[in-house]
C-alpha cells in the first residue's frame, strides 16, 4: 500500500464495508469474516469502528465432546429464539487438519430449518490450529454479527475435551453438553471443562446411564462451595433427536440470563471477555511487529539455525530479540 | 501477519436425491488438499445453497446430482447466483451426467463438470487454477 491512490482506495473499501455491515449486508459480512480469518490488515480498521456496537447481544455458548449433540441442540434453540422474535447470529467452529490445513465443516447439516431465514446468519469457522476450542477470529466474528444488529448470538465450539474452555470468557451463558457415557464421578470432579457449564445439558438422556450421569454431576456440584446468591449450575436432560427437554433448556437459559443481568456477573463477564481479547490482539501484534522485521532480514532463520546448531537456546534468543526490539523503540 | 488464504468450498446435494457418497468423498479429498469445506448434506434447494455460499463466503460451489434432474436445478442455481452477485464464485457440478449435456450446462454458466469416476487430482488442480479471487 505504498502510494496515495492505493491508500485512498483502501479507505473507501473500509468505509463501504462499515456502512454495509451496519445495514446488515450478508455478502459484505461474509467477506469481512474471511478477511478476519486470514488476518488481513484492513480488517483491523473496520473492527475499530465496529467495536462500539459490540457487547450488546445476548450471547450463548455450546461446548462439549464431539458427537454429544451440540449442533442438533443448536437447531432447536434457534427455532425457539426465532419464535420469541429474536434475530440470531450463529458461529459454529470445527477443527482444521493438522496435516493438510483443510477442514470439513459439518455443523450446518444439523441446522437445516433456518437456512433461508433472513433473521438467522450462520457462519462455520475452521479452528486453523488455534487452541481453546474456538478459532482465532471467533471473538471478532461475534462483534461483526452484533454490529449487523443480531440480538442473540450462539457460539458452538469444536468438539471439546477437557481443557478447551475459551468459550467461558466469550459468552454470558455457557451450556456444557454431555452424554450418559461421559464417565463416572471422577470425571465430573475434574477441573477444566466440567467447571464451565452454567447449565449442564445431559443430551441423549434416553440412553442407559443417564441417571448415573446426573448423580455424578450432582455429587461433584455438591462439593463445590457457592457464595450466597451465586448461580448454581442447573442440570437439564434432553433428547435432541426428538426435541424432549428443550422447553426446560430454554427456561434454564433465560433464568441464567436473568441472573447475569441482575448481578455483577455481567460486568465480570465483560471484563473477562475484554481481558482475553486484549491479550490476544497484543500477542498477535507483538509477534507481527517483531517477526515482520526479522523475517525480512533473514534474522529469524539465523536465530532458529543457531539454536539447532547448539550455539544458542530459545530463551537466549527471545531475550536478545526483546532487547533489540525495545531499544529500537 | 496475514495468513495464507484458504480456499472455501460449499459442497451440497440438491433436491430429492439420497446418493451422497460422492459428495462426501469429494469433500474429504478437498479437505486433504488443504481447503475448507462446508458440507450441506442432502435435500438442499438452490436457495439453501446460495444462502450458505453467501454467509460462508465461498470461493467454490460444488453440487452433486445423481437424480438426472440437473436441467431442473442448475438453471435455478445459476439464476440465484446472478441475482446475488456471485459472479466471482466458481460453480462445479458432479454426479451422473451424460456427456452430451455438458455443452448445454456450460452454456448455462456451469464452470466445469466432474462426473462419477473422475480422478481427484484434476479436480483439485482445476479449483486451484480457476479460483476467481
Amino acid at each position: 500500500m505504498g502510494n496515495v491512490g492505493d491508500r485512498a482506495q483502501l479507505r473507501e473499501i473500509i468505509e463501504k464495508t462499515i456502512q454495509k455491515i451496519f445495514a446488515g449486508d450478508r455478502r459484505t459480512a461474509g467477506r469481512l469474516i474471511t478477511g478476519l480469518e486470514d488476518r488481513e490488515e484492513w480488517c483491523k480498521e473496520v473492527m475499530k469502528r465496529l467495536y462500539p456496537r459490540a457487547g450488546h447481544a445476548m450471547t450463548i455458548g455450546l461446548t462439549g465432546a464431539g458427537g454429544s449433540g451440540k449442533s442438533s441442540l443448536l437447531n432447536h434453540l434457534i427455532q425457539r429464539f426465532r419464535q420469541m422474535g429474536k434475530s440470531l447470529g450463529v458461529i459454529a467452529v470445527d477443527p482444521s487438519s493438522p496435516f493438510s490445513g483443510g477442514a470439513f465443516l459439518g455443523d450446518r447439516i444439523r441446522i437445516q430449518h433456518h437456512t433461508r431465514d433472513d433473521g438467522v446468519f450462520i457462519r462455520s469457522m475452521a479452528s486453523r490450529g488455534y487452541l481453546g476450542g474456538l478459532a482465532r477470529a471467533t471473538t471478532e466474528v461475534l462483534h461483526v454479527m452484533e454490529a449487523m444488529g443480531f440480538e442473540t448470538i450462539m457460539v458452538e465450539t469444536l468438539g471439546a475435551g477437557q481443557d478447551e474452555i475459551d468459550i467461558i470468557r466469550l459468552v454470558q451463558t455457557c451450556l456444557l453438553v454431555i452424554t450418559p457415557s461421559m464417565g463416572d464421578e471422577i470425571q465430573a470432579l475434574k477441573a477444566g471443562i466440567m467447571e464451565i457449564g452454567d447449565i449442564f445439558v445431559l443430551n441423549k438422556s434416553d440412553l442407559d446411564g443417564a441417571t448415573k450421569a446426573i448423580r455424578s454431576i450432582e455429587a461433584a456440584l455438591s462439593l463445590k462451595p457457592f457464595n450466597k446468591g451465586e448461580w448454581r449450575p442447573r442440570i437439564v436432560s434432553t433428547v435432541a433427536a426428538s426435541g424432549e427437554g428443550i422447553d426446560d433448556l430454554m427456561e434454564g437459559i433465560l433464568a441464567h440470563q436473568d441472573y447475569v443481568h441482575n448481578n455483577d456477573a455481567m460486568e465480570r463477564a465483560a471484563f473477562q471477555r475484554v481481558e482475553q481479547e486484549v491479550g490476544l490482539i497484543f500477542r498477535d501484534e507483538l509477534e507481527r511487529v517483531i517477526f515482520k522485521g526479522l523475517n525480512g532480514s533473514g534474522e529469524k532463520r539465523r536465530y532458529i539455525q543457531s539454536i539447532i546448531d547448539g550455539k544458542s537456546d530459545p530463551y537466549k534468543v527471545v531475550e536478545e530479540i526483546m532487547e533489540t526490539f525495545l531499544k529500537k523503540r | 501477519m496475514a495468513e495464507q488464504k484458504k480456499i472455501k468450498v460449499v459442497i451440497s446435494k440438491v433436491g430429492l436425491d439420497g446418493h451422497d457418497r460422492g459428495a462426501k468423498v469429494i469433500s474429504s479429498l478437498l479437505k486433504e488438499a488443504g481447503m475448507e469445506v462446508v458440507y450441506l448434506g442432502l435435500y438442499q434447494m438452490p436457495e439453501d445453497i446460495i444462502r450458505a455460499a453467501i454467509d460462508e463466503d465461498a470461493d467454490v460451489i460444488g453440487v452433486s446430482c445423481l437424480s438426472n434432474q440437473h436441467f431442473v436445478f442448475v438453471p435455478k442455481i445459476i439464476d440465484e447466483m446472478k441475482k446475488n452477485g456471485l459472479d466471482d464464485v466458481l460453480f462445479i457440478v458432479g454426479g451422473v451426467i451424460s456427456p452430451e449435456d455438458f455443452p448445454t450446462l456450460k452454456e448455462m454458466g456451469v464452470d466445469e463438470i466432474f462426473v462419477a469416476g473422475s480422478l481427484t487430482k484434476p479436480i483439485v488442480e482445476y479449483i486451484r487454477s480457476h479460483i476467481r479471487r
